[in-house]
């Protein structure tokens, strides 16, 4: 069907490219390829255990991989840790404790830019343009803010070392309906800034509505790749993964 | 073990693993009669009883934290505990201060368990608040009171009775022995207690509370003179083997000396210690048919099971408090026992010479070097540790004799290093636990 | 009924020593906290750090009270301040290479590093001893009393009189800068900052760029400094043995749980609320009652709660009621 219906085109920002490997046993990625270009959103979706999770991991350097590539604007990163990558430019957020609890929010995105050595004030305007909320809470402890408020603490944390490429693991995972949409329109927001988004997501139709192009994932492998929209439309993706 | 372990693939290495546990405790017998050889059979016997009475701390350590990974660093607090059990038991008693304060002393002593008691029963039955709160403090208050009022004139009509060689209860009378048991249900005891206090916290917090346990129990022993004499020591507790004086008297130890080429006194002594040894080793005996028994059993694989994954094991409904209340009072129990007998064995309970390093931290060593989850290894480590303890205080004289060597005799550095060179020996204890937890964290005889 | 000379002696023989000594294990109890919050386990070698740390500060003092080189009123002691942090805070760092980081790499669980203390608690020891024997030493100097009890009841005419040694003042002084900058570190500075994140979310430190290494070679720096500051000045207040110095393990321990694992702010007063409490139980209030009861109805007993040989009870039962009643401290500590 409408399996690399659309090829990830040579110019990506970030690729991920026929990786295969697992956390030392067996394999949990089988040839699998993801990517994301300049300012668009990609969106991975699956099913339980499809290894959504685990194809940013493997994207992001948190596991080792047998097979494939990783390239970031062209550059083979396969081999650097994930504090190298975040050096050459990828951010991440980590689906749980992704903020600093008992520091303040201000502080929360000092850590953040801990490895800049320039003057970061104006990265931590943008931040508070974006989640106006965090400006008001600055001085808060990020730990006794709400569900909502602690995932956009933990965006604004990863976008202060003005990454190319910001990598969510289920942003939405544990939040109420309204703060979820909130969060995507934070996202889409981010997104036009010209930074690239690469999301996993379990909500996946309100995911792929947002989504310039979306990965649904079976058992570690590619099976639809195709823009959100279309995969919306595709009865087949709908009846399996959307429920109908 | 041969059973399951016939059946292992490779059938051949219990038996490697059992000529080497051989071969070390084979080394521990050699480097013991080298000692009576070189230095002399009663040395060699004064370890050895030591080293008998370690080796059953060791074991109570090992089934709390080789067993059930219980971190407990009171050990001292219930070896003295323990100890206090052969001055209860066998110090003839001091009927004067019966009279003088006897019954003050043992109703203060009621009176207080009485007020602790009243306040749980306040705790448990009444409702959480403010009220709760102000009945509590008002039931320790008042009960306070009374018990001191009770408690404080009686002791210290107690300590004026003969305070030179009295100025306390005394005990029973009874054989020294019997302090042995009595000992061991003491430290089983205060182990439930303090199990029931700290059990079930963090790992850490257990260890904390069993430091402050223990040096609670000292200040006790040090401080209630009524009961202990405190710091002016209980001595000439009855003896369990009879002195080296009245053997000497026998006819047969005089002989024994004759054919030794031994002096009378040194022959008797060491009858005298060779007594005591037997009687530790069948202890000992005892205690290990025990506990290799208990640990082979299904109970022993579960507190295995236990320790390795608490979670899966309370998912699977057992009730892990109530196991490790019990694994911690019987490892304290067992160190009580080996404090009834150290006491014994010395004659004397003296509260002020007990300290953490030698009484606890010590053992935490033998266990370690011997390999903690094994009780032959916790026996094999609690040997080589008190032989190398004892050893090292020579060794550490010689060592610095040689390093302060290029010094003038009347050097006052020199004069200083070698007046503490006995304290070598805490460094090299502290090396060989570093050095056996970095490259053989299992131990000398490995758990199987 | 005489409140004042009440007020002055419960100042003299309860509040300024409970201040000094509360500030002692407060020093103490930061360096117990900050381990547990940044390395994650229970530092048992403490103490016996403290003792050795000290025992350096008393050999260059006297090195200092040979070569007749003085601060005047002000004990030499603080002259040998600086070599004393300098030396602990190069044999912290050496053991850790030696011994902790190897336990870091392979991921141990927190009760190896336990045992690993030990180790260190055993090593540590035995040097100390061997330096500087297991006896009582004395090396303070200087002026001993800023306001002494004969002049104090000649300028207020009271009957009672009140002390202030000059170790007790600098004490409190000291500590209280030591604190202040010890939290502007922590809450201005980057590397503090740091710290706390690492403190806070390990993972997310990394992932921020943060070094372990070098918050972990901060946190021994900073634990040394204090350690070997309260080391000096109890002994100052005091007097100085390893074995006592050994045994204050349990009143830092004992504080750093009642103010929760791994807050400094709560090692703070968990310090505080030890020391008031043990002498408050141990002091015998029979002066101050006498002072503030009508005449006729002066206590007879001394009044007091526990004798003095029962500190460590003290110590041992507030941590005892915290622990069943509020595991986390007073303020939250990290749980591990």
């Amino acid at each position: 069907m409408s399996e690399h219906a659309l090829a990830p085109s040579a110019d990506a920002v970030l690729i991920g490219e026929a990786m295969t490997g697992g956390y030392g046993g067996a394999d949990i990625l089988h040839s699998c390829t993801i990517a994301v270009e300049k300012g668009e959103i990609a969106v991975i979706v699956g099913p339980n255990g499809a290894g959504k999770s685990t194809a940013m991991k493997a994207v992001f350097g948190m596991l080792k991989l047998r097979e494939g590539q990783v390239r970031l604007n062209g550059e083979d990163i396969t081999g650097l840790s994930p504090q190298a990558r975040v050096r050459k430019g990828m951010a991440f957020v980590p689906q749980n404790a992704n903020i600093f609890p008992s520091m303040t929010v201000e502080e929360n995105l000092e850590m953040g830019a801990f490895i800049r050595e320039d003057d970061f004030s104006g990265t931590m305007k943008q931040v508070f343009e974006l989640f106006p909320i965090l400006r008001d809470k600055r001085r808060q402890a990020a730990g006794e803010l709400s569900g909502g408020q602690r995932q956009q603490v933990a965006v604004g944390r990863a976008l202060m070392t003005k990454p190319t490429v910001l990598m969510l693991d289920e942003p939405t995972a544990g939040v109420s309906p309204i703060v979820m949409d909130e969060l995507f329109d934070r996202i889409i927001e981010v997104a036009r800034t010209g930074i690239s988004i690469l999301m996993v997501e379990q909500n996946a139709r309100q995911a792929l509505a947002i989504a310039d192009k979306g990965y649904v994932l079976v058992q570690g492998r590619n099976r639809y790749t195709d823009t959100g929209e279309a995969l919306l439309a595709d009865p087949e993706v709908r009846k399996s993964f959307l429920g109908g | 073990m041969s059973v399951q372990q016939a059946a292992h693939p490779a059938a051949t290495a219990p038996t490697v693993a059992y000529l080497r546990n051989v071969l070390l405790f084979s080394l521990m017998a050699l480097a013991l009669a080298a000692t009576g050889m070189f230095q002399s059979w009663v040395l060699a016997l004064t370890i050895l009883n030591m080293s008998l009475i370690s080796a059953i701390m060791a074991l109570g350590v090992n089934m709390q934290w080789g067993y059930a990974g219980l971190f407990n660093v009171g050990i001292m607090g219930f070896t003295a505990f323990g100890g206090l059990a052969a001055v209860l038991i066998a110090m003839p008693p001091v009927p004067e201060a019966w009279a003088a304060g006897g019954f003050g002393a043992m109703l203060g002593l009621m009176l207080g368990a009485g007020t602790i008691f009243a306040a749980i029963i306040v705790w448990k039955r009444m409702a959480p608040g403010r009220l709760r709160g102000l009945a509590l403090i008002g039931t320790l208050v008042v009960g306070y009171t009374i018990t001191s009022f009770v408690f404080g004139p009686a002791t210290t009509a107690i300590a004026r009775v003969n305070p030179a060689t009295e100025g306390y209860l005394g005990g029973l009378g009874l054989p020294v022995i019997l302090s042995w048991p009595v000992g061991a249900a003491m430290a089983a005891g205060l182990a439930w207690v303090v199990g029931k206090v700290a059990l079930g916290l963090r790992s850490d917090y257990l260890a904390i509370a069993t430091l402050g346990i223990s040096e609670i129990v000292i200040a006790v022993l040090k401080f209630e003179s009524w009961l202990t004499r405190g710091v002016n020591n209980v001595v000439g507790i009855p003896r369990a083997v009879p002195r080296p004086v009245t053997l000497q008297q026998y006819e047969w130890v005089q002989n024994l000396a004759e054919r030794l080429g031994l002096g009378l006194s040194e022959t008797a002594r060491i009858v005298e210690l060779t007594g005591y040894a037997l009687l530790f080793t069948l202890v000992l005996g005892a205690l290990i048919w025990l506990a290799e028994k208990a640990l082979n059993s299904p109970w022993g694989r579960m507190m295995r099971a236990i320790r390795d994954n608490e979670t899966a094991a309370r998912a699977m409904g057992k009730d892990v408090t109530r196991r490790h209340l019990m694994i911690f009072v019987l490892g304290s129990a067992t160190c009580g026992l080996a404090g009834a007998m150290m006491v014994t064995l010395d004659g004397q309970l003296t509260p002020g010479s007990y300290e953490p390093l030698r009484f606890t931290f010590l053992i935490w060593v033998m266990v370690i070097v011997g390999g903690s989850g094994n009780n032959w290894g916790a026996v094999l480590g609690g040997f080589v540790i008190w032989f190398l303890w004892v050893q090292a205080e020579p060794a550490g004289r010689w060592f610095m004799d040689m390093v302060t060597s290029g010094l003038p005799a009347d050097s006052g550095l020199r004069q200083h290093l070698m007046a503490q060179a006995a304290h070598t020996r805490l460094i090299m204890m502290g090396l060989a636990l570093l050095l056996m937890l970095r490259f053989a964290p299992r131990g000398l005889i490995p758990e199987r | 009924m005489d409140p004042l000379n009440a007020i002055v002696a419960l100042t003299n023989f309860v509040l300024i020593p409970a201040l000094a000594y509360g500030s002692q294990i407060a020093l103490g109890a930061l360096g117990i906290t900050l381990i547990y919050g940044i390395l994650r386990f229970a530092h048992f070698a403490h103490g016996d750090i403290m003792a050795l740390g000290t025992a350096v500060v008393i050999l260059v003092t006297w090195g200092f009270q040979a070569q007749g080189i003085g601060l005047g009123p002000l004990p030499t002691a603080l002259l040998a301040l600086p070599f004393g942090i300098a030396a602990t805070i190069l044999y912290l760092l050496a053991v850790d290479r030696t011994v902790y980081r190897f336990y870091r790499k392979v991921k141990a669980k927190p009760m190896i590093f336990v045992m690993a203390a030990l180790g260190v608690m055993f090593v540590t020891n035995g040097i100390t001893r061997l330096v500087m024997g297991p006896s009582e030493q004395r090396f303070a100097d200087g002026e001993r009393f800023i306001i002494s009890v004969r002049e104090f009841r000649d300028w207020t005419g009271l009957a009672e009189g009140l002390a202030l040694r000059s170790a007790q003042a600098l004490t409190i002084v000291v500590a209280l800068i030591a604190m202040v900058l010890l939290f502007w570190f922590l809450n201005r500075t980057r590397a503090g900052k740091s710290m706390r994140a690492y403190s806070d979310n390990e993972d997310l430190a990394l992932l921020s760029g943060i070094n372990p290494e070098r918050v972990v070679v901060i946190t021994w720096a900073i634990t040394g400094t204090l350690i070997v500051l309260a080391g000096t000045l109890y002994g100052l207040d005091k007097s100085y043995r390893p074995f006592t110095y050994f045994q204050l393990l349990l009143p830092f321990f004992a504080a750093a749980i009642v103010g929760g694992l791994g807050n400094p702010m709560g090692a703070i007063i968990g310090g505080y609320v030890v020391a008031f409490a043990e002498m408050g139980i141990t002091y015998a209030w029979r002066r101050v009652f006498t002072h503030l009861l009508p005449e006729g109805w002066e206590p007879t007993g001394l009044m007091q709660i526990l004798p003095v040989d029962y500190k460590f009870a003290v110590t041992f039962g507030i941590l005892v009621i915290v622990l069943i009643f509020r595991p986390t401290g007073i303020f939250k500590g990290r749980t591990l």
